[in-house]
């Protein structure tokens, strides 16, 4: 970022202001070209995973090798679709609803530090802007739901906010223990504060942060709708959920949003608790962006393996594990972290 | 300090414009062949009956008020997150966690009645 400026100020003559918004439209392209190649890469890791999952190869013929060029065959098909808006179709609703549900969770990755520097927006109320603007996506999730003037949709559009907003709860309780540590919100601090080897990562500070960790992953699963909490979408009851209705590039949209979102949770859990881009082994941190990436991508993996190996939870499991168990054990994480800094004199 | 924000606003710009051009291309690429039969609610096949607006289980409106009061709290606690290392810095340390215990407290008990009185039950 810091040679970015430099370049754009020294060498190409900008002032300062057009510098800034010369870089922040190209980190902004940068975000949304990863994000779109992210959707197309995990499409086909997901497909590949589940197949192994299930003792069978998934997508094997386009592209050759482990078909590997499956889910770009599929995004051409999807260009080529038509777009079809349903007469009862609440229009400017039903039209706006996939960009909110994208622009949600691409703003989001706005703040995300892959390496030291390397952030589209600096903020310094980084971790609070992200859980902010993600709550767009719930909003355009109603939206879809509403718009589309189908039974199915709003079902599935009322089960996947009362599923989001609640998994929000034990979410956000689930990250604040870490800030206590940090005492920022930056999202840079946050990485900073856990440089030198895994056992200063945050899941291995202290207990309550290890259990915050295990928290954040199953609340986070719960808000991409993902499975095992897949209610909004379960197929057997509701046919597709609040996206019923969508077809062509519209149905793109919220397919890349899910995974966009789902590597976003995990980046999340890689910069709030797994170290960020720091190494496991201290001073071997020659690449700080390919570690960070590695870990999310390991993160995925992970939530794929729980979507393909655990049955579906019931609606009324969804909500009792929710309020009734995660709530209250995310608020002892919280009191307990704190408890425990104070006991221990551990500080930053 | 609100220039921070504008690579946030740059971002939203750039979003748009791809979501527009990927839109315009599924326009230009796919066809428009539309009749009734296709753009008419989905309903698995029957024809659509009553409205589509039903009455819905009370217990969603339930969750949403209850997410705003518990949502309201975590962002209470963000403030008070911020000062601890400086109040624990400053010796501080008992009265930081006092506080915030009596404002975990005083929800906890609000949570407990809710509990109690099967608000939290999805039946």
């Amino acid at each position: 970022m810091e040679a970015m400026y430099a370049f754009f100020m020294d060498t190409a003559g900008m002032d300062e202001m057009a510098a800034h918004i010369t870089v922040a439209v190209i980190m902004a392209t940068i975000m949304f070209i990863v994000m779109a190649l992210c959707a197309i890469i995990f499409t086909w890791m997901e497909r590949k995973v589940a197949g192994f999952l299930q003792s069978r190869y998934g997508p094997m013929r386009t592209g050759r090798w482990h078909g590997w060029a499956q889910a770009v065959a599929d995004m051409l098909k999807i260009l080529g679709k038509e777009d079809i808006i349903p007469a009862e179709a609440d229009k400017p609703y039903f039209i706006f609803a996939p960009l909110l549900v994208l622009l949600g969770s691409l703003l989001a990755w706005a703040a995300i530090p892959w390496a030291p520097g390397f952030v589209a927006a600096d903020l310094d109320l980084g971790l609070f802007y992200i859980f902010a603007v993600t709550s767009l996506v719930v909003l355009g999730i109603l939206m879809a739901g509403w718009a589309s003037n189908n039974k199915w949709a709003l079902y599935g559009a009322a089960r996947g906010a009362a599923q989001m907003v609640s998994y929000e709860i034990p979410l956000l309780l689930a990250t604040i223990p870490v800030v206590l540590y940090t005492g920022s919100l930056n999202t840079q601090d946050i990485v900073i504060a856990q440089q030198g080897g895994v056992l200063n990562w945050f899941v291995f500070r202290d207990p309550f942060l290890f259990i915050a960790f295990w928290m954040y992953f199953i609340a986070s699963i719960a808000e991409t709708n993902r499975g095992p909490f897949d209610m909004p979408e379960t197929e057997s009851e509701l046919v597709a959920g609040y996206h019923t209705e969508y077809t062509g590039m519209r149905f793109a949209f919220f397919f890349l949003a899910e995974y966009a979102n789902l590597f976003l949770v995990s980046m999340i859990a890689v910069m709030v608790f797994l170290g960020g881009w720091w190494s496991p082994i201290p001073g071997l941190d020659f690449a700080p962006a390919a570690c960070f990436v590695v870990k999310g991508v390991l993160m995925v993996f992970l939530n794929m393996w729980v979507r393909w190996t655990l049955p579906r939870v019931r609606v009324d499991q969804l909500m009792h594990l929710c309020w009734k168990v995660m709530i209250p054990v995310t608020l002892v994480c919280v009191v307990g972290a704190g408890i425990w800094m104070m006991a221990s004199g551990a500080v930053g | 300090m609100l220039e921070k924000y504008l690579p946030v606003l740059l971002v939203l710009a750039v979003a748009m414009i791809f979501a527009a051009v990927f839109l315009g291309l599924s326009f230009w690429l796919g066809p428009r062949r539309p009749n009734a039969q296709k753009n008419s609610t989905y309903e698995c096949g029957i024809p659509v009956r009553g409205s589509t607006h039903i009455r819905f289980f009370v217990r969603f409106f339930l969750v949403a008020i209850f997410f705003l009061l518990f949502d309201l709290e975590a962002v209470f606690l963000y403030p008070w997150v911020l000062l601890f290392q400086p109040m624990l810095a400053a010796g501080q340390g008992i009265f930081a966690l006092a506080e915030m215990g009596v404002f975990v407290l005083v929800l906890v008990v609000g949570f407990v009645y809710v509990w109690r009185k099967g608000g939290l039950e999805w039946q």
